[in-house]
C-alpha cells in the first residue's frame, strides 16, 4: 500500500532512527575506526566520515522527498532535519555512553578512540555531542535542499557523489590504469586531492546530465531506424563489445585482469548453474563439486608429484587434461543425476550440498592422500602451452577464459532456445504436467545436471591451472553459495545478468579486498538489500520478470526518492 | 495422479538401488570387520553412541527451529546456525559476569537458568528482527529470493558478531558444579551432557505444549497449513510467523547454551558448520516436522559418532574421523533413496 | 528497452575507451604501460623491468623511490576474514605495534601499513598477491599467513622484485632449495624444527615410545605431524594412531576413543586453538586417556587455548621458541598489547610479525640511500639485507636467515602449562621444561 497519507515529522524521525541505528551499528563492527585513517578527499573528509555522513544524510533525503509531496518546499526542509538530528542524536548518545556503561567489555570496538571519531575534531563530552547533533541537523538540511532541484539534476547530484567516493576508495585500482600524471592530480598519497576531486565531481555531474537528457533522444532515434540500419547498429556494438573485451587486459594490467579472471571462473559456473536452476529448476547446492572435480583431475593428471598416481598415468599436458577434466565432472554430473531424479526441491537441495561436502572431504583424507595429495594438496599444476607460448600471467589467462566464457554463452543461449531449453523451462513450471505431456523427465533433468557440470568443470580446470597449486580448502560449500547468489543477483535464467552479478557479486568483493572483513559486512548486508528491492535481479530474463511483476505486492517496493528506479519504468 | 501414468519402475531405479545396495554392502562389511576386530570394548562402543547422543541433542534444538520455519514458511533458513550463535555470545557475557561475581559457583542451577533466559532472548530477538526486516517483505516472492537473503543474513549476522566481539576464541566459563562425570549403569557419562539430555528433553516438552495445545500452536499449525485461510479465519498471520521464528530462536539459544556448556568456547563462525548440521538433520528426519527434527538430529550426531570407527576403521581407511561428515551426507542419501522425504516425513501441519 | 539502453551505453563506451586511450600508450606514461603491454605477447622476458628512474638507481630490480614527507608503504598479505581470521588479525597487531615502537616512522619518512585479506586459500593469496604486486610504491611484504597460499602468492610477488616475509608458514617445502623463490624469507619455525624437537623431547626426556598423532587437514598440522611422526620413528618410537580432526569440529571424544584403543602414551596433535582446546578438554573425559600425555604445537601457544581448555590444560606441554633469553622484551610486547587492543594475543604468530616487521625495518635501514629528504631502496638490495640478516635480537629468539630463507632461530624449547588461571611464558605458566 503506498502510503497516502500525510508524512508526519514523526515518520521522519523514525527513518533517522533508522539511520542512527546504523551508524551506530557501523561503529560498533568497527568499520568507524577502520576507517578513520583513510581519507577520501585528502586531509579534509576521511571515509569515517562519509560514511557517517551517509547515514544521516540518506534518511534526511528519503524523509525530505515524501515531506514535499504533502509539505512543500519548507515541509521538505523540516523534515530533513529532524532525521539528521535523530540519526545524529543516536551517535552522540553512543558516544556518550561507551564509557560510563563500559561498552568495551562487550563490544571489542568500543573504544576510547571510537569516541574520539565519533565527536567532532576536538571536543568532547556534551559539548561534543551537541555540536554532532547540529552537524546532524546541517547535513539533513542539505540532503532536503537537494529535494528542491529538478529531479534530473537531483539523480546527476547523487550519482556524482556516489561516483566520487567510489574512485576515492578504489584509489589502488584506478591509480594502475589511469596515466601517471592524470593520477598525480586527482589522487594525493591518502584520498583524492581537493582540486582533483572538484574536477571529478563536476566532470561527472555534467556526464550523467547529459546523458540523461540525450539517452531518450538517442533511444527515439534508433527506434525511428530502419530495421537494417538497426542490424548494422547493433552488429556495430557487438564487435565493438567484442573487441572491447579483447582490449582489456592491456588497458587494465595485472591486477585488474586477476580479477577479471576469478570474476570468468565465476561466470563460467555461473552459465552452468543457470541450467541447472535458471532453466530447469533443480536448486544445486553443491554445485562446487564439479568445479572441484574439474580442477582436481587436471592437477592429478598435470602434476610432476604423486608417484602413485604417475605409476598409472603419465604426466600429462594442459590441453590433453582439458578434455578428461571435462569429461569427468560431465560423468560425475550424470552419476549425482540419478538419486537427484528421485527427490524433489528441498531435498534435492540438501543431496546436492552433501555431494559437494563429500568430494571436499574426499580430496582432504588422508585415505586418498596418495591420489589426491590430501591436506597438502597439488602443486606443479600445468599451464596451457602452445604455438611457442605459455600461459603464465593473468593477462594470458584472460584470453582463454574469455574463449571458454563466448563457449559457454553460446552453448547454453542455443540450448535455451532448443527443443531441450523448452522441455525443461516446462519442468520447471511443472513437473507433473510435464511428464503428462511426455516429456521424459529423466532424460532431460540428466541433460541439464551433465550440462552444469560440464560447464563447472571446465571452470574448474582452467582454475586449477592458473593457480598452479591446490589446497582442498578451496572447495567448501560457500563456493555453491556464492555461484548461487551469482545467479539470483544478476537475474535467474537470464545470460547477460549472470555476467553483471558476477561481476557486482565477484569483482567487487575482489577489488574491496583490501576492506578485509568488512567486505563481507557489506556484502550480505547489499545482498539482503538486492533481494527486498530488486529481487528479479540486475539484469533479468524477459519472461522471468513478467512472473515476478505480476504477483508482486506493491508495497515491497516503497518509495524511490534518488529517482534512480525511475529508469526502468520511463515510457519510450 | 499423473505420476501414475509412468511406468512403475524406470532404469533410475534400478540404478538407485544398485547405489543403495553397495552402500550398504560397504558398511555392513566394514562394520562386521571392525566388530570381529575386537578393536573396541562393549564399553567403548556405549561411550560412542553417548557423545554421540549429546552432540545430536544439540544439533536436534537447532533443527528444530530450522523445521518450524521450513515448516511455516517453506523456506531454507540459512541464518538459524547464526541465531544460535549470538546466543551463545549471549550466554557467555551473561556467564562471565556470574562467573566474577562467584554466583555460578553458589547458584549453578539459578546461573544456567539466567544463562537461558539471556540466550533465548538474545536469539529470538536476533531472528525476530531478521524475520520482520529480510523475510517478511519477500512472502510472496519465488522461493530461491529467500534463501539469497537468508545468505545475506547469515553472512551479515556473523560479521556483526565478528566486529562486535572480535575475532578471536572466548573461553566459557566453567561451571563447577557440571564438572566431573557420573556412572550410570555400565557407562560413565559426564554430568555436562546429562544436563544437555535433561535440557533437550524438557524443551522438547515445552514446545510440543505450545505446538499442540495452545492457541499460539494452533495458529502456527493454521498458518503452515494455509496461509491465506488462516488469515480468513481471524489468524494474524504475520504475528504468528514472528512468533515462529521467535520460538525457533529460543530452541537455538537454548542449544547455544548447551554448546557453551559441553564445548566451552564461543567465536563468530561457531554457528556455520552446526546450521549446516541441524539443516541436515532436520532433511534426514523429515523437514517440517518436529519430531523428525528430533530425531534427525539424534541419528545424526550418533552416525557421526559411530560411523567412522565402525565402517571405516575396520577395513583399514586412515584417520577414519576425518571422513564423519562424508559419512552422514552418505547415509542421508541412502535414506533419501529409500524414503524420499525423510525418515518422518510430513508436514508439520499434520502432526506437531 | 533496456537492452537498447546498454547498447547505447556500449557504443558510447567503445567510443569513450578507444579515444581515451588509443594516444596514452605511446607517448604518456611509460611506466605503467611498458610493463603490461609486453606482458601480453612476452612472458619469457622479466617484464617486471623495473620503472625507469631519473635518480640512477643501478638495483637489478630496480628501486623504490620516496620523495619527501611521503609514507614508506610496507603491506601484508595476511588472512584478516573468515573463520582462520584470528591468525592474521594477531600478526596485524604484532606489525601495529612493531610500527608503533618505532614512533610511526623510519628514517624521517612516516610508515604506512596497507594490507590484504587473503581468506587463507590459494586463490586469496594469489589475488592479494597480484593486487600488491602491481602498486609499486610497497617496499616490502609480510604475509602469507597461511603455507597454501604462500606457494601461489610468493612467486608473483618475488617476480614483480618484492621480497616477503611471512610470519606464519610453517610448510618446509617453502624453504626448500629446490622450490624456494628468491625473495621469500620466514620469521616462523619450518615444521620439520619443530616436530624433531618435539620427538626427541618425547622420546628422550619423557622416556615414552608409543605416540599417537591428531592433524586437522591444515598444511601446518599435517606437516608438523608427519615431521613428528618421522622423527619419533628414527628415534625408535612407534606411532600407534595418526587420527585427524576436521576443522569446526567440537565433538573430539569420538577420535579420542579410537585413540584410546590404540593405546598411546601421549597425543601429539599441533593444531589450532579451537580444537586444540576440545582435544585437550575433552581427553581426561575419555576412558583409558586418564593418564596419557597431551602436547601441542605454537599453533596452540597462547592464552586463548589455555583459556579454552580449561583444567584440563594443566601438566600439558606445548613447543615454541624459546622465550627464556628474550623474556623481558616479550612481556613489555604483552603490556602494549593490552593496552592497544584492551585483551591478549588472538593465536600464536604476533610476535613472529613483531620480528618480520623489525626485521624488514633494519634492512630498510641499511640499504636506503638518502638524499635529502627522498629515499631510494634498491630491491634486489632490500632482499639481500634481509637474508644477511644475522643475530637480529627479537621477541621469538635470535633471528639469523640461512640461504633458504628460514630466518627463525632455531632453540625450540618444550613448556608444561603448570597453571591454567594465567599466561606469562616461563614466569608463571607455561615453564620451561626442555631443553634442560
Amino acid at each position: 500500500m503506498r502510503t497516502e497519507r500525510p508524512f508526519t515529522l514523526v515518520d521522519a524521525a523514525k527513518l533517522g532512527l533508522y539511520g542512527g541505528i546504523a551508524a551506530v551499528l557501523i561503529s560498533l563492527v568497527g568499520m568507524v575506526d577502520a576507517f578513520a585513517k583513510k581519507d577520501i578527499i585528502a586531509g579534509v573528509v576521511s571515509m569515517s566520515q562519509v560514511l557517517l555522513g551517509a547515514m544521516a544524510f540518506t534518511p534526511a533525503l528519503f524523509a525530505a522527498t515524501r515531506a514535499l509531496r504533502n509539505g512543500g518546499k519548507g515541509g521538505a526542509l523540516a523534515a530533513g532535519a529532524v532525521a539528521g538530528a535523530v540519526a545524529a542524536l543516536l551517535v552522540a548518545l553512543l558516544a556518550l555512553s561507551i564509557a560510563p556503561l563500559n561498552l568495551r567489555a562487550i563490544f571489542v570496538n568500543a573504544t576510547p578512540k571510537l569516541v574520539n571519531e565519533l565527536l567532532p575534531v576536538g571536543s568532547e563530552g556534551l559539548m561534543g555531542a551537541t555540536i554532532l547533533v547540529v552537524a546532524g541537523i546541517v547535513v539533513g538540511l542539505l540532503a532536503a535542499l537537494l529535494t528542491w532541484l529538478p529531479a534530473t539534476l537531483r539523480r546527476s547530484t547523487l550519482i556524482s557523489l556516489g561516483a566520487v567516493t567510489l574512485i576515492a576508495l578504489l584509489k589502488d585500482v584506478f591509480s594502475v590504469i589511469i596515466p601517471t600524471d592524470v593520477g598525480r592530480f586527482v589522487y594525493k598519497s591518502n584520498g583524492l586531492s581537493v582540486e582533483g576531486a572538484v574536477v571529478l565531481f563536476i566532470t561527472i555531474l555534467v556526464i550523467a546530465y547529459l546523458w540523461q537528457i540525450l539517452q531518450p533522444r538517442l533511444n527515439r532515434a534508433v527506434d525511428r531506424m530502419p530495421e537494417s540500419r538497426r542490424r548494422v547498429l547493433s552488429f556495430v556494438a557487438t564487435v565493438g563489445l567484442l573487441a572491447l573485451l579483447f582490449a582489456l587486459p592491456v588497458l587494465l594490467g595485472s591486477y585488474l585482469s586477476e580479477v577479471a579472471d576469478l570474476v570468468g571462473f565465476y561466470i563460467v559456473m555461473a552459465l552452468g548453474l543457470n541450467v541447472v536452476v535458471g532453466f530447469a529448476g533443480l536448486l544445486d547446492l553443491g554445485y562446487v563439486a564439479f568445479f572441484a572435480i574439474g580442477a582436481y583431475t587436471m592437477a592429478v593428471l598435470t602434476t610432476p608429484e604423486l608417484p602413485l598416481v604417475r605409476s598409472f598415468i603419465p604426466q600429462l599436458s594442459f590441453w590433453a587434461a582439458l578434455p578428461i577434466s571435462v569429461l569427468m565432472a560431465l560423468l560425475a554430473g550424470v552419476f549425482l543425476g540419478v538419486p537427484v531424479l528421485k527427490t524433489r526441491g528441498d531435498y534435492l537441495a540438501i543431496i546436492t550440498l552433501g555431494f559437494g561436502e563429500i568430494i571436499r572431504l574426499l580430496v582432504l583424507s588422508d585415505a586418498l592422500k596418495p591420489v589426491m595429495g590430501g591436506a597438502q594438496g597439488v602443486t606443479g599444476i600445468a599451464r596451457p602451452e602452445g604455438f611457442g607460448m605459455r600461459a603464465d600471467s593473468p593477462q594470458e589467462f584472460y584470453y582463454l577464459i574469455l574463449i571458454s566464457i563466448l563457449i559457454a554463452w553460446f552453448v547454453t543461449s542455443r540450448l535455451k532456445k532448443s527443443r531441450l531449453g523448452r522441455a525443461w523451462m516446462a519442468i520447471r513450471e511443472d513437473e507433473d504436467v510435464a511428464a503428462a505431456m511426455s516429456i521424459n523427465l529423466v532424460g532431460y533433468k540428466l541433460a541439464a545436471f551433465a550440462t552444469g557440470a560440464t560447464l563447472a568443470g571446465l571452470s574448474g580446470a582452467f582454475f586449477g591451472s592458473k593457480l598452479g597449486s591446490m589446497v582442498p580448502a578451496s572447495f567448501n560449500v560457500l563456493v555453491s553459495i556464492n555461484v548461487l547468489a551469482v545467479l539470483i543477483v544478476g537475474g535467474m535464467g537470464s545470460l547477460p545478468g549472470v555476467v553483471v552479478g558476477a561481476i557486482a557479486l565477484i569483482g567487487l568483493p575482489e577489488l574491496l579486498r583490501e576492506f578485509n572483513e568488512f567486505r563481507w559486512w557489506v556484502y550480505g548486508a547489499v545482498l539482503v538489500m538486492m533481494m527486498l528491492y530488486r529481487p528479479e535481479g540486475l539484469w533479468p530474463d524477459a519472461t522471468r520478470e513478467r512472473e515476478l511483476l505480476e504477483d508482486k505486492e506493491p508495497n515491497v517496493i516503497d518509495e524511490d526518492p534518488t529517482g534512480l528506479a525511475e529508469d526502468a519504468t520511463v515510457p519510450t | 495422479m499423473f505420476s501414475n501414468l509412468r511406468r512403475k519402475y524406470d532404469f533410475t531405479d534400478y540404478i538407485l538401488w544398485f547405489i543403495g545396495a553397495t552402500l550398504l554392502v560397504a558398511i555392513l562389511y566394514g562394520s562386521y570387520v571392525t566388530l570381529s576386530s575386537g578393536k573396541y570394548t562393549t564399553e567403548q562402543w556405549l561411550n560412542f553412541i553417548v557423545f554421540g547422543l549429546a552432540q545430536g541433542g544439540i544439533y536436534a534444538l537447532i533443527a528444530l527451529g530450522y523445521t518450524m520455519v521450513y515448516g511455516i514458511l517453506g523456506m531454507i533458513n540459512f541464518a538459524h546456525g547464526e541465531f544460535f550463535m549470538f546466543g551463545t555470545f549471549g550466554a557467555f557475557f551473561v556467564a562471565e559476569a556470574l562467573a566474577i561475581s562467584g554466583f555460578l559457583e553458589s547458584n549453578p542451577l539459578l546461573s544456567i537458568i539466567i544463562m537461558l533466559a539471556a540466550a533465548m532472548s538474545v536469539s529470538a530477538m536476533v531472528a525476530m528482527l531478521s524475520e520482520r526486516i529480510a523475510y517478511r517483505p519477500l512472502r510472496r516472492a519465488p522461493r530461491l529470493v529467500p534463501l539469497i537473503t537468508a545468505i545475506g543474513v547469515s553472512y551479515f549476522l556473523q560479521y556483526t558478531a565478528r566486529g562486535f566481539f572480535g575475532s578471536g576464541v572466548e573461553a566459557f566459563p566453567n561451571v563447577p558444579a557440571l564438572a566431573g562425570s557420573i556412572a550410570v549403569g555400565p557407562i560413565t557419562m559426564q554430568r555436562s551432557q546429562i544436563a544437555v539430555f535433561a535440557a533437550t528433553g524438557i524443551l522438547l516438552l515445552l514446545l510440543w505444549l505450545i505446538v499442540s495445545k495452545t492457541k499460539i500452536g494452533r495458529a502456527i499449525r493454521a498458518v503452515a497449513e494455509d496461509k491465506d485461510a488462516a488469515a480468513l479465519m481471524g489468524v494474524d498471520v504475520d504475528r504468528t510467523i514472528s512468533i515462529t521464528f521467535a520460538l525457533g530462536g529460543i530452541m537455538a539459544g537454548a542449544a547455544g547454551v548447551m554448546y557453551g556448556l559441553v564445548f566451552r568456547q564461543v567465536a563468530f563462525y561457531m554457528g556455520f558448520v552446526p546450521g549446516l548440521k541441524a539443516f541436515t538433520a532436520a532433511v534426514l528426519g523429515g523437514i517440517g516436522n518436529l519430531a523428525g527434527a528430533v530425531l534427525g538430529g539424534l541419528i545424526l550426531g550418533v552416525i557421526e559418532s559411530v560411523g567412522p570407527s565402525l565402517f571405516l576403521d575396520g577395513i583399514g581407511i586412515p584417520s577414519p574421523h576425518q571422513l564423519k561428515d562424508g559419512i552422514a551426507f552418505t547415509v542421508l542419501v541412502l535414506i533419501l533413496i529409500f524414503r524420499p522425504s525423510g525418515i518422518l516425513g510430513e508436514r508439520l501441519s499434520k502432526r506437531a | 528497452m533496456r537492452t537498447r539502453t546498454l547498447l547505447l551505453s556500449v557504443l558510447v563506451i567503445i567510443a569513450l575507451a578507444f579515444t581515451a586511450c588509443a594516444p596514452a600508450p605511446q607517448p604518456a606514461a611509460p611506466a605503467e604501460q611498458a610493463t603490461t603491454a609486453p606482458a601480453a605477447e612476452d612472458a619469457a622476458a622479466p617484464a617486471e623491468a623495473p620503472a625507469a628512474d631519473a635518480a640512477g638507481c643501478t638495483d637489478p630490480l630496480g628501486c623504490i623511490e620516496i620523495a619527501a614527507g611521503d609514507p614508506i608503504k610496507i603491506a601484508y598479505a595476511l588472512v584478516t576474514a573468515g573463520p582462520n581470521s584470528a591468525l592474521g588479525e594477531d600478526s596485524v597487531r604484532g606489525i601495529e605495534i612493531a610500527v608503533d615502537d618505532m614512533g610511526g616512522e623510519l628514517l624521517g619518512h612516516p610508515v604506512e601499513i596497507v594490507g590484504e585479506d587473503t581468506g587463507c586459500s590459494p586463490e586469496g593469496g594469489q589475488a592479494a598477491a597480484t593486487k600488491l604486486a602491481s602498486d609499486p610504491s610497497i617496499v616490502a611484504v609480510i604475509g602469507t599467513s597461511c603455507s597454501s597460499e604462500a606457494r601461489v602468492g610468493a612467486p608473483i610477488l618475488s617476480e614483480a622484485g618484492l621480497s616477503l616475509v611471512s610470519p606464519s608458514n610453517t610448510a618446509p617445502d617453502l624453504t626448500d632449495a629446490a622450490k624456494r623463490v628468491p625473495g621469500y624469507f620466514r620469521t616462523a619455525h619450518n615444521d620439520l624444527v619443530q616436530g624433531a624437537v618435539a620427538a626427541d623431547f618425547v622420546y628422550n626426556d619423557l622416556g615414552l615410545t608409543k605416540a599417537a598423532t591428531v592433524h586437522d587437514g591444515s598444511l601446518y598440522a599435517v606437516g608438523l605431524t608427519a615431521a613428528f611422526a618421522d622423527a619419533f620413528k628414527a628415534l625408535g618410537g612407534e606411532i600407534v594412531s595418526e587420527q585427524a580432526v576436521n576443522v569446526g569440529d567440537t565433538d573430539m571424544r569420538p577420535v579420542l576413543t579410537t585413540i584410546a584403543a590404540a593405546g598411546p602414551e601421549m597425543i601429539y596433535y599441533p593444531i589450532f586453538t579451537a580444537e586444540a582446546g576440545f582435544i585437550t578438554a575433552q581427553a581426561k573425559e575419555v576412558q583409558g586417556l586418564e593418564n596419557t600425555k597431551l602436547m601441542a604445537a605454537d599453533g596452540s601457544f597462547s592464552q586463548d587455548f589455555v583459556n579454552a581448555a580449561g583444567e584440563a590444560a594443566l601438566g600439558m606441554y606445548l613447543s615454541s621458541p624459546d622465550f627464556s633469553a628474550f623474556g623481558d622484551a616479550y612481556q613489555g610486547f604483552l603490556t602494549k598489547h593490552e593496552e592497544k587492543y584492551g585483551g591478549a594475543p588472538l593465536s600464536a604468530f604476533h610476535a613472529h610479525a613483531y620480528d618480520a616487521t623489525n626485521m624488514i625495518a633494519a634492512a630498510i635501514t641499511a640499504v636506503a640511500v638518502q638524499d635529502g629528504d627522498n629515499l631510494s631502496i634498491g630491491r634486489q638490495a632490500l632482499r639481500d639485507a634481509l637474508g644477511a640478516t644475522t643475530d637480529f635480537q627479537g621477541l621469538t629468539g635470535n633471528i639469523t636467515c640461512d640461504p633458504n630463507g628460514d630466518c627463525a632461530d632455531p632453540k625450540i624449547a618444550v613448556y608444561e602449562v603448570t597453571d591454567v588461571n594465567s599466561w606469562n611464558p616461563n614466569v608463571t605458566s607455561p615453564i620451561k621444561v626442555f631443553p634442560k
